[in-house]
């Protein structure tokens, strides 16, 4: 079964689209691994200027250039992710994304009104409301893709706009202090977070887009993954998700290296916490940018990262070893040995970051190899749940008892 | 109106008695034990601007050892003298951003008093000071190459508090501020001077940025003739 050029173009659109937002979680990491997510310090504007006037002088000097480029990318993936949702949903989604966008002119409009204060954001949200309501407004007669296509089309649409505002408030808000918490570091985070999961999001449109899965949804596969295998998926899968959620966090301390060796911890299995041992740990720290000055707080999150990454390895360690021996088909295999590979390559760049005092080349793409491995294990939860549940419609299969096949007696099968 | 002229009079001359019984605090500050290697600044050296205005090798300067560990950039307070603060009236502390590097990078200035922040580079700055002490605001300003100073006041005390320049990641400052004019930062020869203190009995801090955070103290007695305290900071 071919598929029409439109859904062609359609699952090219949407790879493209989840290249452009891996590209912008790379920014991202590139903005903290350089401490410069204050080099503009307004938002929506930039210097007080419109953020797509900025003169070019400006945009190229210092840590302006991470910062700046990484707002004007992520307007391009809102671009393509309102295209995106416009695409999925088909006609359908003309009505709602005409009045989004008529919405949010408006909005923009009255806050012009509010005073020069507000004059960029009225700007701002107005040219929004504007790509949202061009989205509306074309008029090309596509169908909506399957389901559930248009409704994560539409989850991208809201996470993308967001994603947006907790970016600028992460800037507007950086020293604004609210129960004893920063609330800059507390929007970083939730920020780096719900980036990994909108990337997340748009690979699942791409790969639920992909011819592939198509035939695989029309068609349920003969072979059987074993549903042990989705949730050994889905346990490695989340524990790479809250591993990343403790990487975001550590990040967002902007305290460099609360561990500076690697494999031992200041010397020993376990260091030392005590407020003496800090202070020394402090005193002889010699950073070379305005980094925080480090506290037990973090040192301890150092060292669940590192356990959690132990932990992790194991479990995906496990997952391929339960693959391999089970009848579980040649997609999943390479996925989850390309897996592995991400994780070895991981753990590499985890001691790499420490051992080259972290290097912002080398903890991006420790970010970059991160969100890659938590893509990757979320195909494998949707490709060997999928896979299960295609099964058991098709083989009429009873009530699994969770125990794997061995390998061997498949090779022996004609 | 008689009554108040006379009490000033009176207030004035026992303010000048007292300055004439102040005394100068005098003393140098040393270092025992061995600081850690300073560090190269390599992002500054590779940056397309910033790199061609410096000579040389640039590298942290946390620890500015003399020959016979005279230390500086020590700042050395008179504790006790608090709610004195003559910050408003007193002259502006002047921070420059030269070389992409803040010069001093570390100074003392009173509560009240103005930071004049200038940019001598011609390169795009943005000066961040970031106090933790509630009451002093923290503020992000951009500064263009020839644009016109910056200037920052801090209401409260606080000690290292850090100034930075987030489109530069590695220029960063720390002003210490005082309730008071009785302060000093020590010179490249570990020396200092605090001018006209009032006698008495006082505690005196040495804080240094890496090597003494919270302090090292000395119990000193200040008389007419002044007094005399050196300190010792050790890296552990």
């Amino acid at each position: 079964m071919s598929p029409s050029p439109s859904q062609l173009w359609l699952y090219r659109f949407a790879v493209f689209t989840a290249l452009a937002t891996l590209g912008l979680v790379v920014m991202g990491g590139l903005v903290t691994s350089h401490g410069v997510g204050m080099a503009v310090p307004d938002w929506p504007t930039s210097y007080g200027y419109n953020m797509f006037a900025l003169p070019v002088s400006m945009w190229l000097t210092g840590g302006v250039f991470h910062e700046h480029t990484h707002r004007l990318w992520a307007s391009a993936v809102g671009v393509l992710v309102v295209a995106l949702t416009r695409w999925l949903g088909g006609r359908k989604a003309c009505m709602p994304l005409l009045l989004i966008g008529l919405a949010e002119i408006v909005s923009g409009l009255a806050l012009l009104k509010l005073g020069t204060d507000w004059k960029g954001t009225g700007h701002f949200l107005s040219g929004i409301g504007g790509v949202v309501l061009l989205g509306g407004v074309v008029w090309v007669k596509n169908a909506p893709a399957s389901k559930p296509l248009p409704m994560l089309g539409w989850i991208a649409f809201v996470l993308v706009q967001l994603q947006g505002l907790l970016g600028g408030l992460r800037v507007v808000l950086d020293a604004q202090i609210l129960a004893d918490v920063r609330l800059g570091t507390t929007f970083g985070i939730v920020h780096g977070c719900l980036g990994q999961a909108f990337l997340v999001l748009l690979c699942v449109i791409a790969l639920l887009a992909s011819r592939w899965w198509r035939e695989r949804k029309s068609a349920p596969p003969a072979d059987i993954i074993e549903p042990v295998v989705g949730r050994l998926f889905l346990f490695a899968t989340i524990l790479i998700f809250l591993q990343l959620m403790i990487g975001a966090t550590m990040r967002h301390q902007h305290a460099g290296l609360a561990i500076p060796d690697f494999p031992l911890a200041y010397g020993k299995v376990w260091p030392d916490m005590s407020p003496d041992a800090v202070a020394q740990y402090n005193q002889q720290r010699v950073e070379i940018t305005a980094v925080n000055a480090i506290t037990p707080f973090q040192i301890w999150l150092q060292l669940i990262h590192r356990v959690m990454a132990v932990g992790i390895l194991v479990a995906v360690t496990t997952v391929f070893w339960v693959v391999r021996r089970t009848t579980a088909p040649l997609t999943t295999r390479r996925l989850v040995a390309t897996w592995w590979g991400l994780i070895l390559v991981q753990v590499a760049l985890g001691a790499w970051t420490i051992w080259s005092n972290k290097a912002a080349d080398v903890a991006t793409a420790h970010v970059l190899v991160g969100a890659l491995s938590l893509v990757t294990g979320v195909f494998g939860c949707i490709i060997s749940f999928r896979r299960f549940n295609g099964a058991i419609e098709a083989q009429s299969v009873p009530k699994s008892t969770g125990t794997y096949v061995p390998r061997a007696p498949i090779a022996a099968n004609p | 109106m008689k009554m108040n002229l006379t009490l000033a009079t009176v207030a004035g001359f026992g303010a000048a008695l007292q300055l004439a019984a102040a005394g100068n605090l005098t003393g140098k500050v040393t270092l025992s034990g061995t600081p850690p290697a300073e560090k190269e600044i390599a992002p500054l050296k590779d940056d397309a601007t910033c790199g061609k205005l410096i000579t040389g090798t640039p590298t942290t300067k946390f620890f500015v050892v003399g020959p016979n560990k005279e230390l500086a950039d020590v700042v050395v307070v008179v504790k006790g003298l608090e709610g004195k603060s003559t910050g408003a009236s007193a002259a502006p502390a002047v921070l420059d951003q030269k070389g992409c590097e803040y010069t001093p990078s570390i100074l003392a200035v009173q509560t009240g008093q103005k930071i004049s922040v200038k940019n001598s580079d011609p390169v795009m700055h943005n000066v961040h000071s970031t106090p933790t002490v509630t009451g002093n605001n923290e503020e992000n300003k951009g500064q263009m190459a020839g644009a016109q100073d910056l200037s920052f006041s801090f209401a409260k005390p606080e000690n290292f508090l850090r100034f930075k320049c987030d489109v530069h990641p590695w220029m960063f400052a720390w002003a210490t501020v005082v309730d008071h004019p009785y302060f000093a930062v020590t010179g490249k020869d570990g020396s200092f001077t605090i001018k006209d203190v009032p006698p008495g009995k006082y505690k005196v801090v040495a804080l240094h940025r890496k090597g003494a955070l919270t302090g090292v103290e000395k119990d000193v007695e200040v008389t007419a003739d002044g007094a005399k305290a050196d300190f010792t900071i050790e890296v552990k």
